[in-house]
């Protein structure tokens, strides 16, 4: 079934295209408008984006492989990324990393026993001096302790309705399975 | 006139209730000098106030600011200008234009509107990296704000100067925060890098006269015309590197944050700010200065420059943490001042081990458009992860100097540049624990965070 924006989300399209000098420059906020709505970036969303933008699908495929934060399969409700980048890995990531894979279930770059959070590696996310820390879906949690970074998880796990067993994200093929340690 | 307390020019309104909106920031003083200036000084002469300033641009090249608005080509009616704001930080370590966009929207947005005036331009693009979501959120709030107010729309402060400014989010890559591939971005195609020239002030944003400056910068510029550009220059301590700026500390220290300080500021008292040494009884090992691209420095190398004429002669015999941070000062260091966001390391930190962790991002990072990059970058994070894993010989370790001098000047953007030069630093500075890991095989456990074991609670690691 071809994707369509809500009309909410449509307004907001709209406007837009009206910030730039091209249609084209649109391309990477369409994508997350796209993207919010539809929890990753299909080949339905490809090429609704395409014919919106008038490119081809290759032209925005293009664009979508080159940024991490477009995401190429399914993903779980919640997405946890896990900055590794030096000024965290000094203050205890890797500790932080261990922790989420053992409570979850899951390898990085994989899904959690309970389908309700998606593990990633992220690089620096500017937040250094607040080390370690993790990006949970919007929101930054810094300053972590196995304790803080539980209490964050238990919060967010319990307002997830668990998701149904043929949810995409529950059999999709991952990029890169767990990574070499 | 009272002493200008320079711990609280750019940051005075840090702080205070709802710093971040309009109202708060108005109250304290927000607006006044872009009023000010539209109103009664002409574009060429605020020109001439932030090239009195002498601020290097805070985004890590720290090129003086004044004279990149000086290659705008004149002013042709048919080519509109842009200013577009570089506020992807992602450089590791590095974590001030966030404070400034979550703490302070306001002063950045003034500063768009007296930089658009300077520079004839009629629009602003506010580049933020998509996962700083308050930031873009206040930022949104605040344009929104701002054109109901009037300050943005067809005459801001009454002054015949349409103006707009719009946030763009990207998508996640490094190499987004140089600026050519920022540009691609920004105009909807994948962020690699352009060949220089054309320069952006004579064709960036969709082949129009473009100036990119980094957010500190721009939210500079109130202070800079408030005070006048010379006033403000003078608040350095050292020359043609004027003002404050903010600094970052991470790592190893006990208060690990971002304050401001006057320029010329030395790493000992960036570290002595944050509290000291996280651990007294484990000693610093060594520092990055300005965000991972920078050359390591160690506490233990003293400044050699006995000739007078030497730019380092005042601090000869001095440690290199003891020489101010300064654009000029740290390129005489062999290093460069970068973000001046340093990453601080103690004793516990294996410099193989970091070294293969900031490896590692660069090989994620390099757009591959250029070989020496592409391969040289997966090449060093290899042979690294070779040395980590026990499978090198000591021939490895000049290897990677090898691949190091084979990327260096090769390559479209500076990315490859910014590998290989911390990465021989690395090397040169701690080639004995490069070799023992060679020799003996492999880092004893792999990891960097012993220092802080016992600070993250649950079971031992």
């Amino acid at each position: 079934m071809p994707f369509q924006l809500t009309p909410d989300r449509e307004k907001h399209a709209e406007e837009l295209f009206t910030r730039y000098p091209t249609r084209r420059a649109a391309c990477i906020p369409l994508l997350h408008l796209c993207q919010q709505q539809n929890g990753w970036v299909s080949e339905e969303v490809i090429a609704y984006v395409a014919g919106r933008i008038g490119l081809t699908t290759a032209q925005v495929q293009g664009v979508v492989t080159f940024y991490t934060m477009f995401h190429q399969q399914p993903v779980a409700p919640n997405v946890v990324w896990v900055c590794r980048t030096l000024s965290c890995e000094i203050r205890g990531a890797k500790r932080i990393q261990e922790h989420l894979e053992e409570r979850l279930g899951c390898h990085v770059g994989g899904v959690s026993r309970d389908g309700k959070f998606s593990l990633k590696k992220a690089e620096c996310l500017a937040a250094c001096g607040q080390a370690p820390m993790i990006q949970l879906n919007d929101d930054l949690h810094e300053n972590l302790t196995l304790e803080s970074l539980d209490r964050i998880l238990d919060a967010v796990a319990a307002r997830t309705p668990a998701p149904p067993a043929n949810a995409p994200h529950l059999s999709a093929p991952h990029g890169h399975a767990a990574q070499k340690e | 006139m009272t002493a200008i307390d320079t711990s609280r020019l750019l940051t005075d309104r840090y702080g205070l209730p709802d710093s971040h909106t309009l109202a708060a920031a108005e109250k304290a003083g927000a607006y006044a000098t872009a009023r000010k200036v539209l109103t009664s000084i002409q574009p060429d002469a605020i020109k001439a106030e932030v090239k009195a300033a002498n601020i290097r641009g805070r985004g890590g090249a720290g090129f003086p600011a004044g004279m990149k608005w000086g290659f705008l080509p004149p002013k042709d009616p048919n080519k509109p200008v842009y200013l577009v704001i570089n506020a992807d930080e992602g450089e590791p370590g590095t974590f001030k234009d966030r404070t400034i966009m979550e703490q302070d929207p306001h002063r950045l947005l003034e500063g768009c509107i007296i930089a658009m005036r300077a520079i004839g331009a009629n629009v602003t693009y506010i580049y933020v990296r998509c996962e700083l979501v308050v930031s873009i959120q206040r930022l949104e709030q605040g344009i929104r704000d701002l054109r109901a107010r009037g300050f943005l729309g067809p005459r801001p402060f009454g002054v015949d100067h349409p103006m707009d400014i719009h946030v763009h989010p990207g998508a996640g890559a490094y190499i987004c925060g140089e600026e050519t591939s920022l540009l691609n971005s920004l105009e909807g195609y994948r962020g690699e890098p352009r060949l220089k020239p054309p320069f952006p002030a004579v064709a960036g944003a969709f082949g129009m006269p473009t100036i990119v400056n980094n957010v500190e910068t721009i939210a500079s510029v109130p202070d800079i015309l408030k005070l006048g550009g010379a006033a403000w220059s003078a608040l350095s301590r050292l020359p043609n590197d004027g003002g404050t700026r903010l600094y970052g500390v991470s790592g190893h220290v006990k208060n690990p944050h971002v304050f401001e300080g006057p320029v010329g500021l030395t790493l000992r008292e960036m570290i002595d700010r944050c509290g000291g040494m996280l651990d007294p009884t484990r000693p610093l090992k060594a520092v990055i200065p300005g965000g991972s691209s920078t050359p390591v420095l160690r506490p233990e190398d003293l400044v050699h420059a006995p000739d007078p004429a030497h730019p380092l002669h005042a601090w000869h015999g001095k440690s290199h943490i003891d020489v101010p941070m300064g654009v000029d000062t740290m390129r005489n260091l062999g290093t460069m001042l970068g973000t001046c966001c340093a990453i601080v390391m103690d004793s516990s930190v294996n410099m193989v081990e970091a070294a293969r962790n900031l490896m590692r991002f660069y090989h994620h990072e390099s757009c591959g458009q250029c070989t020496p990059c592409r391969e040289g970058t997966g090449w060093l994070a290899e042979i690294c992860d070779r040395i980590v894993d026990g499978e090198a010989s000591e021939a490895d370790v000049d290897l990677l100097v090898d691949v190091s001098n084979n990327m260096m000047g090769n390559t479209i953007c500076a990315l490859a540049d910014g590998t290989a030069m911390p990465m021989l630093a690395f090397v040169r500075k701690f080639r004995g624990e490069f070799l023992e890991a060679a020799r003996k095989g492999g880092v004893a456990d792999g990891r960097l965070d012993r220092a802080v074991a016992s600070l993250l609670g649950g079971r031992a690691a």
